[in-house]
C-alpha cells in the first residue's frame, strides 16, 4: 500500500508532468492525424506500420543531411504516401479499408525492419531543446509547458488548430459531414470523395511527423521497430476521445501518465513488473466501457452539454465507401 | 420560375424507370406528381436535382436548358429537393445542418445563421430548436429544417419527395400551409406522392406516371376516380376463367383489431374457402400489408381470432403458421423473399424439407436442375438469386413453394413481370385451387384483381370499405371505392 502510495506521489512531480508533456508529442501528432482521417470517414489503419516508416525516413533524411528539420517532411511525405494507398484502394478500387490498411501496415513494418537494419544504433540527430523565453521560468506551467523543443510546442498548437479547424471554421463542418452523412454532404454540392483524399493525406502528413518525433526526439535515434505498437494506441486513442481532438490528446496524456505510474510502481513491486506496463490497456477499455453505458447515456441525453464533453459517437460513415450513382 | 423537363430517358440496366417523360412546372404552382411506387417518380426528381444524370433529354428553366451533372449544379439553378428521409446530420446541431455546404468564406458565423435561421423560422411559423443536435427532432422538424435551409440558399423550384410519410397529420396540414404560401410567394413546387387524397387536397395541377411514362396530367380538381383510373388503367374484358367448387374455409379470421396506425378500430372478419381467390385492392398502404402480415402470423392482432383449416392459431408465429401450410409471399422479393448472394441451389436447400445436418449437394444439385427447368427459370442452378430478373425470381420463389398449401398470400405477385410471365404465373396459381389451396393476393393492377379474383375487398385508409363479386362488378366501381367513397353514398 505504502509503495503504491509512494508511486502516486511522484506522480505530481513537476518533473514528471513535464516528461509526459515532453514524450507526448509523437502520439498528440498522430491522433491528430487519425482523427482528421476518421472524421472523414477514412480509417486509415496502417498507422502502426505507417508512422513505422516514416519515423524511418525521419531518421534517415537527418541522418545523412545532418539537419533534423529535414527529418520531419520527409517523414510527412512517407504518411502521405501511405494514406493515399488506403485512400485510392477503397475511393478508386472498392477495397475494404480496414483490409487495406492492415496489409499496409504489415508491408510498412517489415519495410522499414528490413531497410533500417543498416541504420540501428547510429549516431542520431535530434531536435534541439528551446526554452520559450520569458515564460519557461513561470513556476510549474513553466517547466510543464514551456521547456521543451519546437516539436513539443508544435504537437500542442496542432492539436488546437485541428479543434478550432474541425469545429469552427466553414471547411472543418463539411469535412464532419462527408464522414457523418456523405449522401447528404453530396446533395449540398460538397465534393466527397476529394475531401475524403485531401483529408486522408492531411492525416497520414501528421502520423508521419508523429513518427518522426519519436525517432529524432522521444526516442532518439533508430532501434529495431522503435515505434512499435504505438500505433494501435493511437487508434484507441481515438475512439477513446470520441473522434474530438481535446479529448483524443487528453486520451494521450492519460495515457503517458498511466505509463509513467506503471513505471514508478515497477520498483515499488518488483514481484509484478512484468504485468505493470500493461496497466494503460485495460483502464483505456474500462473508459470506453464507462462511455458507452446505456444507462449513463439515456441519462446524459437530458443534459447535452455534458453529453458533449463525455462522449461523442463516432462518424457514422466511418468506414463505409461514397459512391455516386 | 417555369420548369420544363423534355423527354426524359433514364434507363437501370434493363429496366427503364423514366421512359421518354415531358412535364411543364409553371411558376407559382403546386404540382402534384402522383403515381404508385416503382412508377418512376423517384427516379425523376433525382435527375432534376442532379443526382442522377440522364441517359437523354432536357431540362429547361425560364426558357434556358440547363446541365445538371451534380447537385450543386441543381442548387445553383435554384432547384431543392426535399428527399423522403430528409438528408440532415443526425448528431450535429441544427444550425450547423443549416450552414453546412452554404457558400460562403472558410469563416463560420454561427450567430449570423442562427438570426437568419430564426427570421425564416419566424415567417413561417416553424418552431425549432437552433441548439438541438438534428437527431433528436422529428421527422417533420427535419423537413421544416430542410425547406429552411433549401430557401436561405435560394431555391425558386422545390421538390418534395413523398414528404408525409412518417409525419404527423398536425405537420403534415402544416407543411401544406406552408407550401400553399411557398407557391403564392412564386414558387414552383413539385409534390411527389403515392397519396391521392393529397395530392387532391394541395395541387392545382397533377401528372400521373406509370412504369415510367407520363399517363396523364388533369387541372386540379377533377374526381378522383379519374385519377385512379389514370394510375390503374383500364381493366380488357375479363376472360372467363375455369370454375373451382369452393371447399370448407381454410382461412378464417373474426374479429380483429389490430395496434393503432396498421388498420382502423373497426374489427375485420373474413372467410376463405379451400379454392376461392381473394383480392385485395386500395392504394398502396391503405392496411392491404398489415393485413396479409396477420393472415400470415407475421403479427399477431390485438384481438380476434385466426383460424387456418379449422385449428384456431391465434396468437402463434409465423413459424406455426408455416407448419399449417400457410405461405407468404411479400412485394420485396429481394428483400424478403430472396437471399442475395445464395445460388438457386442453396435456396432450394434452405426451403426443402430435409433438416439434416449434411447437404448431399450432389441431389440437391439435380433437385434444382429440375426445378429451373420445370419453372423455366431464365439462369442455372448455380446463378445467384439478384442475377435473375423480376420475373425469374418471382419464378424461383414459386418453385420454393411447397407443393401442399392450406393458404398462399401474396403482395403484387407479377408487379414488374412482363405479361407472358405474368399469365404463366397466374397460370400456377390457379392450378393450386384444384388441391384446395386459398390464394389472398393484393395488387396495384385492377385488371389482374378483375380477371384472377372470385371476390375483392377494397381497402381505405386502413379499413374494407367495400366487398365485391368479382363477377359483378367493373373498373368504374372499384376506382371509386378505392378513392374513398361507398358505393351507396355516392358521389359524396
Amino acid at each position: 500500500m505504502s509503495g503504491f502510495l509512494t508511486a502516486l506521489g511522484e506522480m505530481f512531480d513537476t518533473a514528471t508532468i513535464a516528461s509526459i508533456v515532453a514524450g507526448a508529442s509523437g502520439l498528440l501528432f498522430a491522433t491528430m492525424g487519425e482523427t482528421i482521417s476518421e472524421k472523414a470517414g477514412v480509417i486509415n489503419l496502417s498507422v502502426d506500420g505507417s508512422m513505422m516508416l516514416a519515423a524511418l525516413a525521419g531518421f534517415v533524411a537527418a541522418f545523412h543531411t545532418g539537419n533534423v528539420w529535414i527529418g520531419f517532411p520527409a517523414a510527412a511525405a512517407v504518411g502521405v504516401a501511405a494514406a493515399l494507398v488506403v485512400a485510392f484502394g477503397n475511393i478508386k478500387l472498392s477495397l475494404n479499408q480496414v483490409a487495406i490498411g492492415f496489409v499496409l501496415f504489415a508491408l510498412c513494418t517489415a519495410l522499414s525492419r528490413f531497410l533500417g537494419s543498416g541504420y540501428v544504433g547510429r549516431q542520431p540527430v535530434a531536435v534541439p531543446a528551446w526554452d520559450i523565453p520569458a515564460l519557461s521560468s513561470i513556476p510549474f506551467f513553466g517547466p510543464v509547458l514551456f521547456s521543451h523543443n519546437l516539436i513539443v510546442y508544435l504537437s500542442m498548437v496542432t492539436v488546437l488548430v485541428t479543434y478550432w479547424f474541425i469545429y469552427r471554421t466553414r471547411a472543418g463542418l463539411a469535412l464532419q459531414g462527408v464522414g457523418e452523412r456523405p449522401e447528404a454532404a453530396h446533395s449540398r454540392g460538397i465534393p466527397v470523395n476529394k475531401l475524403r483524399y485531401l483529408y486522408t493525406a492531411i492525416g497520414g502528413a501528421l502520423i508521419g511527423v508523429g513518427g518522426a518525433a519519436f525517432t529524432l526526439d522521444v526516442k532518439v535515434g533508430w532501434s529495431d521497430r522503435p515505434t512499435l505498437n504505438f500505433g494501435w494506441i493511437v487508434l484507441a486513442i481515438v475512439i477513446f476521445g470520441g473522434w474530438h481532438p481535446l479529448r483524443a490528446a487528453f486520451g494521450v496524456l492519460l495515457f503517458g501518465a498511466l505509463q509513467a505510474f506503471a513505471l514508478n510502481l515497477q520498483p515499488e513491486f518488483p514481484t509484478f513488473s512484468q504485468v505493470l506496463p500493461s496497466i494503460p490497456f485495460p483502464a483505456m477499455i474500462l473508459a470506453l466501457v464507462v462511455v458507452n453505458w446505456k444507462t449513463l447515456l439515456d441519462w446524459l441525453d437530458r443534459y447535452p452539454w455534458l453529453r458533449s464533453i463525455l462522449r461523442s459517437d463516432p462518424p457514422t460513415a466511418i468506414g463505409t465507401r461514397f459512391e455516386v450513382s | 420560375m417555369s420548369l420544363e423537363l423534355r423527354d426524359i430517358h433514364k434507363h437501370y440496366g434493363p429496366v427503364r424507370a423514366n421512359d421518354g417523360i415531358s412535364l411543364t412546372v409553371a411558376e407559382g404552382t403546386l404540382h402534384g406528381l402522383l403515381g404508385e411506387n416503382g412508377a418512376g417518380k423517384s427516379t425523376l426528381m433525382k435527375v432534376l436535382s442532379g443526382f442522377h444524370s440522364a441517359d437523354s433529354g432536357e431540362v429547361v428553366l425560364d426558357g434556358k436548358s440547363i446541365k445538371l451533372a451534380s447537385p450543386d449544379d441543381a442548387i445553383a439553378a435554384g432547384i431543392g429537393m426535399l428527399h423522403q428521409d430528409p438528408l440532415v446530420f443526425l448528431p450535429f446541431n441544427v444550425i450547423d445542418n443549416f450552414v453546412l455546404g452554404s457558400p460562403g468564406g472558410s469563416r463560420l458565423d454561427r450567430k449570423k445563421a442562427a438570426q437568419e435561421f430564426a427570421e425564416l423560422c419566424d415567417r413561417y411559423g416553424f418552431n425549432i430548436d437552433p441548439a438541438s443536435p438534428a437527431r433528436l427532432l422529428t421527422v417533420g422538424e427535419r423537413q421544416q429544417l430542410e425547406i429552411v435551409r433549401l430557401l436561405w440558399l435560394g431555391a425558386r423550384v422545390l421538390i418534395l419527395d413523398e414528404p408525409t410519410t412518417g409525419i404527423s397529420a398536425d405537420q403534415r396540414s402544416k407543411l401544406f400551409v406552408t407550401l400553399k404560401a411557398l407557391a403564392t410567394e412564386g414558387m414552383s413546387v413539385i409534390f411527389v406522392s403515392h397519396k391521392l387524397e393529397e395530392v387532391a387536397d394541395l395541387c392545382e395541377r397533377v401528372t400521373v406516371m406509370t412504369r415510367g411514362k407520363v399517363v396523364g396530367e388533369a387541372e386540379m380538381p377533377v374526381p378522383p376516380e379519374q385519377l385512379v383510373k389514370m394510375m390503374f388503367g383500364q381493366a380488357v374484358e375479363v376472360k372467363d376463367r375455369p370454375a373451382v367448387d369452393h371447399g370448407a374455409a381454410q382461412l378464417k379470421l373474426s374479429d380483429i383489431r389490430t395496434a393503432s396506425g396498421m388498420l382502423s378500430e373497426e374489427p375485420v372478419s373474413l372467410e376463405v374457402r379451400a379454392g376461392e381467390v381473394v383480392g385485395l385492392a386500395g392504394m398502396e398502404g391503405s392496411g392491404q400489408d398489415a393485413f396479409l402480415r396477420i393472415c400470415s402470423g407475421m403479427r399477431n392482432p390485438r384481438s380476434g381470432s385466426v383460424q387456418i383449416a379449422g385449428t384456431d392459431l391465434t396468437g402463434k408465429n409465423y413459424r406455426d403458421f408455416l407448419a399449417a401450410d400457410v405461405k407468404y409471399l411479400p412485394a420485396g422479393r429481394l428483400e424478403e423473399g430472396l437471399i442475395e448472394g445464395l445460388t438457386i441451389t442453396e435456396h432450394f436447400v434452405l426451403a426443402g424439407e430435409d433438416r439434416g445436418f449434411f447437404v448431399d449437394w450432389g441431389k440437391a444439385k439435380k433437385r434444382a436442375e429440375a426445378q429451373v427447368d420445370h419453372f423455366t427459370i431464365k439462369g442455372t442452378e448455380a446463378s445467384t438469386a439478384e442475377s435473375l430478373s423480376g420475373g425469374n425470381q418471382q419464378r424461383l420463389l414459386l418453385a420454393m413453394l411447397p407443393p401442399r398449401l392450406n393458404v398462399l398470400l401474396m403482395e403484387h405477385p407479377t408487379r414488374g413481370l412482363d405479361i407472358e410471365s405474368a399469365d404463366w404465373v397466374w397460370e400456377q396459381l390457379l392450378a393450386r385451387r384444384e388441391v384446395g389451396t386459398s390464394i389472398v393476393f393484393a395488387s396495384a393492377d385492377l385488371d389482374e384483381l378483375l380477371r384472377y379474383s372470385d371476390r375483392i375487398l377494397v381497402f381505405f385508409s386502413g379499413r374494407i370499405i367495400g366487398e365485391l363479386d368479382a363477377k359483378a362488378t367493373n373498373v368504374d366501381e372499384i376506382g371509386l371505392l378505392i378513392g374513398g367513397r361507398s358505393v351507396d353514398s355516392g358521389a359524396a
